[in-house]
């Protein structure tokens, strides 16, 4: 058995409530290969931010654990980076200032001023954000954080990345543009990338692999999808590319079928869906996929 | 090119009006920045003026701002003349020094101070002094202790309690301990200090403090969990963390705090020196008080006023103070 980069084995959590124990995660199995793109995407509230706490530290499993590069998890640390949800940048400094903090931080032995300033600059230019690097974050938009908030995690040269739904609040414009930022630094630098999307279009774009989780309470991963398209992925070849349909639909049935979210939202939210046969020639895949577009924008 | 951005705020509007820009919006806001608390202001001295008039006092009339300004002018021009005084008693005393030095070389001189009775305005000085030293003292402890109570759950659940026992106690009822303790401890030959200001300042210090260390508490306590999260991933070591993510985002707590105390401070030293008899504005209202002359009731009046609108200055300090020190710098501070 070779040993891999990232693996999470029989991770349980459970969280004390004042009604007694909350089983978040149930026996969570997965295996992380170096340089690999894995997605989380599940339902709201069924534990992806969850896993990724216990991935960065930040939360302890109450049973099983993780293992990176052979040594166990068991303290948040700048080698397994967090792209937060909602950018997380210090207000009080600016765009340069948030990068330099985790800069100072992870370098501080190995590299001189000069050295840190070049590498700074060098992050914010991967993001294209060095004309922005001396105003604060409430002086540019949702967009812009999120990239600083990127720039900040790829400057601490983390082993993993970790992106908890790192453009779930920007608009499909500016997310269509990060996405392809991310994919072309994604090439030059190729990290160990796991991200939570709850938007199955990126989550196809972006990965190698889709991990589908079941919905809670007691989640656990039910399906994995390999994504084999080529590198690099243009997303205009690919809406009308078959392979990348057939992708998409995989993991629509996934949330919308296997996984339909019985308490919320009322069936009239999302009609065809529940609707259509499994077993549905191509014609219908492509509706599938239409009313799965809708049906996603009700999720999220 | 955009010149009102820069005048400061108040005299925005008339510059604007000047330049002919939007003249009826401009008028509005120079109406209600000047005229609305002008029309407020008169308003207030009829109404007193009308009370004053139908209140027989011991003391003869309740004073009204005629009167009281009267006074003002009385005080400050005593106040004056007991300068003069003094400067003139130094005078002598440096004179007579001189010739006796002439006569013989050996003499050691010793400066006599001025004995004089301190005015209306050393009174200020003296306040102001006591309730400085005893706010600045508050707030140097109040500040370290909060946060280090605010970091940790555990220690603000131990604390918490004592704090919110000793936060309402009155002036008045630390005032007879720490009296009788500065006696008993404060024993030297030479004091830098007199046992009087530290009896005050002391008791300045003993209401002060609870504020701004609840208020910094609590601020430290409630930093966002995302911030904490960026602190725990990049693991900075606990003097960082503190500066750069507890402080600043606890800044605004700090600073209600910290107005909280001065106001308190200020409130707490008039009572103190009423009580104790140490020097201060409180001393003056109280010998005004025992006094009881014709003049006093519209003496009290005037400290009366001087201790509300040194109190309001003092406020407008520290909110100086925080627009200085504050990151968000577009936040409406009041
Ligand atoms: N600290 C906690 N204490 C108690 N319960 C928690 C805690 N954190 C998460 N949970 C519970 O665990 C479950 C999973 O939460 P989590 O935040 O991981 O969901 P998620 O999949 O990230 O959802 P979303 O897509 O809305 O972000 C939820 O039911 C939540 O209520
Ligand atoms: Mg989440």
């Amino acid at each position: 058995m070779s040993e891999s980069h990232l693996e999470l084995s029989g991770v349980d959590i459970e969280f004390p409530t004042p009604k007694g124990p909350f089983k978040a995660l149930d026996d969570i199995n997965l295996r992380v290969d170096r340089g690999e793109f894995v997605s989380l995407i599940g339902h709201s509230g069924c534990g992806k931010s969850t896993v990724m706490n216990i991935v960065a530290g930040l939360h302890q499993a109450t049973r099983g654990g993780v293992i990176l590069d052979g040594r166990e998890v068991d303290q948040p640390g700048p080698e397994r980076a967090v792209v937060f949800q909602n950018h997380s940048l210090l207000p009080w400094l600016t765009v340069y200032q948030n990068v330099e903090l985790a800069v100072k931080r992870v370098f501080r032995k190995t590299k001189n001023r000069r050295e840190m300033r070049e590498w700074i600059d060098h992050n914010l230019a991967l993001v294209q954000m060095e004309h922005a690097a001396h105003k604060r974050p409430d002086e540019i938009s949702g967009g812009m954080k999120q990239r600083v908030g990127i720039a900040r995690a790829l400057a601490m040269q983390p082993k993993v990345l970790l992106m908890d739904e790192p453009f779930g609040a920007l608009d499909a414009l500016t997310r269509a543009h990060l996405q392809d930022s991310l994919m072309d630094i994604q090439a030059d630098l190729d990290n160990t990338v796991i991200m939570i999307t709850h938007d199955v279009d990126e989550a196809v774009l972006l990965s190698d692999r889709i991990v589908m989780m079941t919905n809670g309470p007691a989640a656990t991963v039910g399906e994995i999808l390999s994504i084999d398209l080529p590198r690099p992925r243009d997303r205009l070849a690919l809406a009308d590319d078959p392979a990348y349909n057939h992708y998409r639909h995989e993991v629509l049935t996934f949330l919308y079928e296997k996984q339909k979210k019985v308490e919320s939202a009322p069936a009239t939210a999302r009609p065809e869906t529940n609707q259509t046969p499994p077993a549905a020639p191509e014609p219908a895949r492509a509706a599938t996929g239409e009313a799965g577009r809708k049906a996603r924008e009700t999720t999220a | 090119m955009n010149l009102s951005l820069k005048t400061p705020g108040a005299i925005a509007p008339v510059v604007n009006l000047v330049r002919g820009e939007n003249r009826r919006e401009q008028v509005d806001i120079l109406f209600r920045t000047f005229g609305l608390p002008l029309i407020g202001l008169v308003v207030f001295l009829m109404i007193w003026a009308g009370a004053a008039a139908k209140i027989e006092t011991s003391l003869g009339q309740f004073p009204g701002p005629a009167q009281v300004w009267h006074q003002a002018e009385a005080l400050y021009a005593s106040h004056v003349a007991e300068r003069d005084k003094a400067e003139a008693f130094y005078e002598r005393q440096e004179q007579r020094i001189a010739e006796r030095l002439a006569d013989d070389p050996d003499y050691e001189p010793r400066i006599h101070d001025y004995p004089g009775k301190p005015t209306f305005f050393d009174q200020i000085i003296t306040s102001l002094i006591t309730v400085l030293s005893g706010f600045l003292i508050a707030s140097v402890i109040a500040i370290p202790v909060g946060i280090v109570i605010g970091l940790s759950n555990k220690l603000y659940s131990a604390f918490n309690p004592i704090i919110q026992i000793l936060k309402p106690v009155s002036p008045l009822a630390w005032l007879p301990l720490v009296t009788i303790v500065v006696s008993a401890v404060y024993v030297t030959d030479e004091p830098m200090f007199d046992k009087s200001f530290l009896v005050s300042m002391i008791t300045v210090v003993l209401c002060s403090l609870w504020p701004t260390m609840i208020n910094t508490a609590v601020g430290v306590n409630t930093v966002s969990s995302d911030l904490l999260n960026v602190s725990k991933v990049l693991r900075l070591g606990w003097v960082t963390h503190v500066i750069k993510i507890v402080l600043p985002s606890s800044i605004p707590m700090i600073f209600t705090g910290l107005r909280l105390s001065l106001g308190i401070a200020w409130m707490v030293l008039i009572a103190a020196e009423m009580l104790a008899q140490s020097p201060g504005l409180g001393k003056f209202v109280w010998d005004e008080f025992q006094n009881g002359s014709s003049d006093s009731l519209a003496r009290i009046m005037v400290a009366v006023l001087a201790i509300g609108f040194i109190g309001f200055l003092l406020d407008r300090g520290m909110l100086a103070l925080q627009r200085v020190v504050s990151w968000d710098k577009s936040a409406v501070l009041r």
